[in-house]
């Protein structure tokens, strides 16, 4: 037995410097756009009064889930202020929303792809397996590789390790649309991109934005990876009170990471029901503008049968 | 012969691994399970003509491949053999575009669970087809506001099809094929989601706009009394082959084997229910031997009747006349009926079982009389009481039409206001 030996480690460092060499170009246009986005994103926060940044962040909690979100958002980024964590907060929330906007770019596309061909979601399965089920240290280091030290490689390995639930809830959500609603579209002459814009996926969209949930959250909790890849924020926060058993101050980097999930949870959750929220400014808008429930204020009598 | 609203030739749809095979060897004479290796025959050899205008009902139970040939007419199913001609065109075997044009312009569907848009208005939903046609905003939305009035859904255009009951939510996708103003309407099972009284409701309703609008319209049901009541023709279908297309007359009265017969017969409700159970108060339809001729013609007018049973002061049923007969009668300016009584064909007893009564049913001119054991008219049963009495639904109907078509009720007025013997009527009678 011990010449026996599988050099699958070698072959994948032969192709990642593969990779390196031949598609350089390709690598180092990635990380400039990459690094820039996640760069203005977060300056962008950083260089708006505090305030004003809550003030956004509290309002978009209101607009689309309820008054008593807003407050709790407030108050939790009051917290942040105070525990001295913004400047890192604002900087893992540019990367965590850059990396989950690249994904939902990604991962929507591929869901309606497998959705609609058997034989392509049959192969992206097995892939998406791997994706979340390989430790994400083990992809950080071709990352660290392709794009050396820095944001993007924590983005990168953000948007793989965040990618499978968009596209399995995605195709989960396609897939299930009713079937004879979708048969109602063909035989009202649809074609295929019409079914899928007015049908599959206006009915599918709970269960997308169910996807682009989890996606957000996962990509949070790779906000510690993202750190020890040498990205600016949180994590970096944390890598370093662990390494120095700063306890106070790896509780106020973590808390600050619950607070900015919570956050987005509840604000992209919102998203996939806002017609259900009830407190929102958006549904309440909506109910204005349409007429009440139907059979309290209709303009007709419940109708009787036609003719007669 | 003109060309057919829709005609099916020798269709058959096979799913699974080698359709084509499958195909040869039904054709060769092997039954359905033996070609099971090869895939599965949901319809096998099924050739039929829907004319113009006519409600044509596919009846069959679950898994009889009455839904795949539904499908197939507007081509959601490619057919495995076969061809199917839409106003003389094939739709078989076009290339995709084209059948969505057909589809577009040519055949509107209903389907069982509604398939509303649930994110869309009322309107919108009913917009939907006209949308497709490329139709503009203002003018389809104006359109669908139109039709949803004409099914009796006026104001409700901005509404969420959930706020909606089930049957309201039927006639939006009943509104939405309309809308689409083709000429042929698939309807697959359209009121089987539906609760019995609505579903009738809904029946009563497509009658009526059938006979304003005159589409062609194929109708998909496991329902018998619905196809009975709602088919001009009626096809029945058994594990992928139409076993029998005809009048629903003809379906009750001589069923081309067995299966349809069992159909018919083979519901429990048939074995259990008697004629009194069902049967509905004869005064309508018949009078006593004392009230004379005029009295005869005035009740079969009302009643819309050709004939009437007369009974005797015991209310025993002593035979029946017919209008024709009757208004001899009153020409000669008889008092009495006994001249005119004809033996009645068809009387049942009250305790017979429905099953024993479709063939009365079906031959008598008039509803079936019901007689007690004394031999009394204690009651009769119109055919369309009888069918229903079988479905699952206990609605109570209205009196039917008969087979002999009446004197029209002008004639019989003048013959009572004249009395005797007059010119015109005669002449009116010998050029009917």
């Amino acid at each position: 037995m011990g010449g026996f030996r599988i050099p699958i480690g070698e072959w994948a460092e032969a192709g990642v410097a593969w990779i390196r060499d031949t598609l350089g170009w390709l690598l180092s246009g990635v990380s400039a756009v990459v690094g820039w986005f996640v760069d203005a994103l977060a300056n962008g926060l950083l260089s708006l009064p505090i305030v004003a940044v809550i003030v956004i962040f509290a309002a978009l909690a209101w607009v689309l889930r309820s008054w008593r979100f807003a407050i709790g958002t407030v108050v939790g980024f009051v917290l942040i202020l105070g525990v001295g964590q913004w400047v890192t907060s604002m900087q893992t929330l540019a990367l965590v929303l850059v990396a989950a906007i690249i994904a939902v770019v990604i991962a929507v596309p591929l869901g309606i792809a497998a959705a609609r061909n058997d034989t392509f979601s049959a192969i992206l399965r097995p892939v998406l397996d791997l994706m979340q089920s390989m430790p994400a240290f083990v992809y950080l280091i071709p990352a660290i590789v392709f794009f050396s030290i820095g944001v993007v490689p924590g983005v990168v390995a953000t948007v793989i390790f965040a990618l499978p639930p968009g596209v399995r809830l995605t195709e989960l959500g396609i897939r299930g649309v009713d079937s004879e609603t979708v048969e109602a579209g063909h035989a009202f002459g649809a074609t295929p991109g019409q079914i899928l814009r007015g049908v599959q996926l206006p009915l599918a969209m709970p269960s997308i934005m169910a996807g682009v949930n989890q996606l957000i959250m996962l990509a949070l909790s790779m906000a510690v990876i993202a750190g020890i890849a040498g990205a600016d924020g949180l994590g970096k926060e944390i890598v370093q009170a662990m390494s120095t058993v700063d306890i106070a101050k790896g509780v106020e980097a973590g808390l600050s990471v619950v607070i900015l999930a919570v956050y987005l949870d509840r604000l992209t959750g919102a998203l996939g029901a806002l017609k259900t929220q009830r407190g929102s400014l958006l549904g309440a808008i909506a109910r204005r503008r349409a007429p009440k429930d139907a059979r309290v204020s209709t303009p007709t009598p419940a109708p009787e049968p036609v003719g007669v | 012969m003109t060309t057919a609203a829709v005609e099916a030739k020798n269709l058959f749809k096979v799913f699974g691994r080698n359709p084509g095979q499958a195909v040869k060897r039904l054709k060769a004479g092997e039954p359905r399970d033996q070609v099971r290796d090869a895939g599965t025959a949901a319809v096998i050899d099924a050739s039929f003509r829907v004319e113009r205008g006519e409600i044509f009902v596919i009846m069959g139970l679950s898994g009889s491949g009455k839904s795949t040939i539904i499908r197939m007419l507007n081509g959601l199913h490619d057919a495995t053999g076969g061809e199917v001609l839409v106003h003389g065109e094939p739709i078989t075997g076009i290339p995709a575009a084209k059948l969505r044009g057909i589809r577009r312009e040519r055949i509107a569907m209903v389907f069982q669970h509604f398939a509303l848009l649930p994110h869309r208005t009322v309107a919108a939903n009913v917009a939907y087809p006209l949308e497709l046609q490329g139709v503009g905003k203002a003018e389809r939305l104006a359109k669908a506001e139109e039709i949803l009035g004409l099914v009796g859904l006026e104001g409700w255009g901005d509404k969420l099809p959930s706020a909606l009951s089930g049957g309201m939510q039927q006639r939006v996708g009943i509104a939405r094929a309309l809308a689409a103003d083709t000429d042929i309407l698939l309807m697959d099972e359209a009121f089987s989601a539906l609760d019995p009284l609505i579903r009738r409701e809904m029946q009563e309703q497509l009658l009526e706009l059938q006979h304003k609008l005159q589409k062609t319209i194929i109708f998909i049901t496991h329902d018998l009394n619905e196809a009975m009541f709602l088919g001009d023709r009626i096809a029945v279908m058994r594990d992928g082959r139409i076993v029998q297309i005809g009048t629903p007359e003809d379906i009750l009265t001589d069923p081309a084997n067995d299966y349809v017969e069992q159909f018919v017969q083979d519901v429990d409700r048939a074995r259990v229910l008697t004629a009194a159970n069902v049967m509905e108060r004869p005064g309508s339809v018949s009078v006593t031997d004392a009230a004379g001729p005029r009295r005869a013609l005035r009740t079969m007018r009302d009643a819309r009747m050709a004939a009437v049973y007369v009974t005797d002061r015991s209310r025993k049923l002593i035979g029946m006349v017919s209008d024709r007969d009757a208004l001899k009668l009153v020409r000669r300016g008889e008092s009495s009926l006994a001249s005119a009584l004809r033996p009645v064909p068809q009387a049942v007893g009250q305790d017979d079982v429905l099953m024993d009564l479709f063939v009365p049913a079906a031959e008598s001119p008039l509803p079936l009389a019901v007689t007690d054991a004394e031999g009394r008219l204690v009651g009769v049963i119109p055919r369309i009481t009888l069918l229903t009495a079988l479905g699952p639904s206990t609605t109570e109907t209205t009196e039917i039409p008969v087979i002999l078509d009446p004197v029209p009720g002008s004639v019989i007025d003048e013959a009572l206001a004249g009395g005797a013997v007059d010119g015109p009527a005669t002449e009116k009678e010998e050029v009917r």
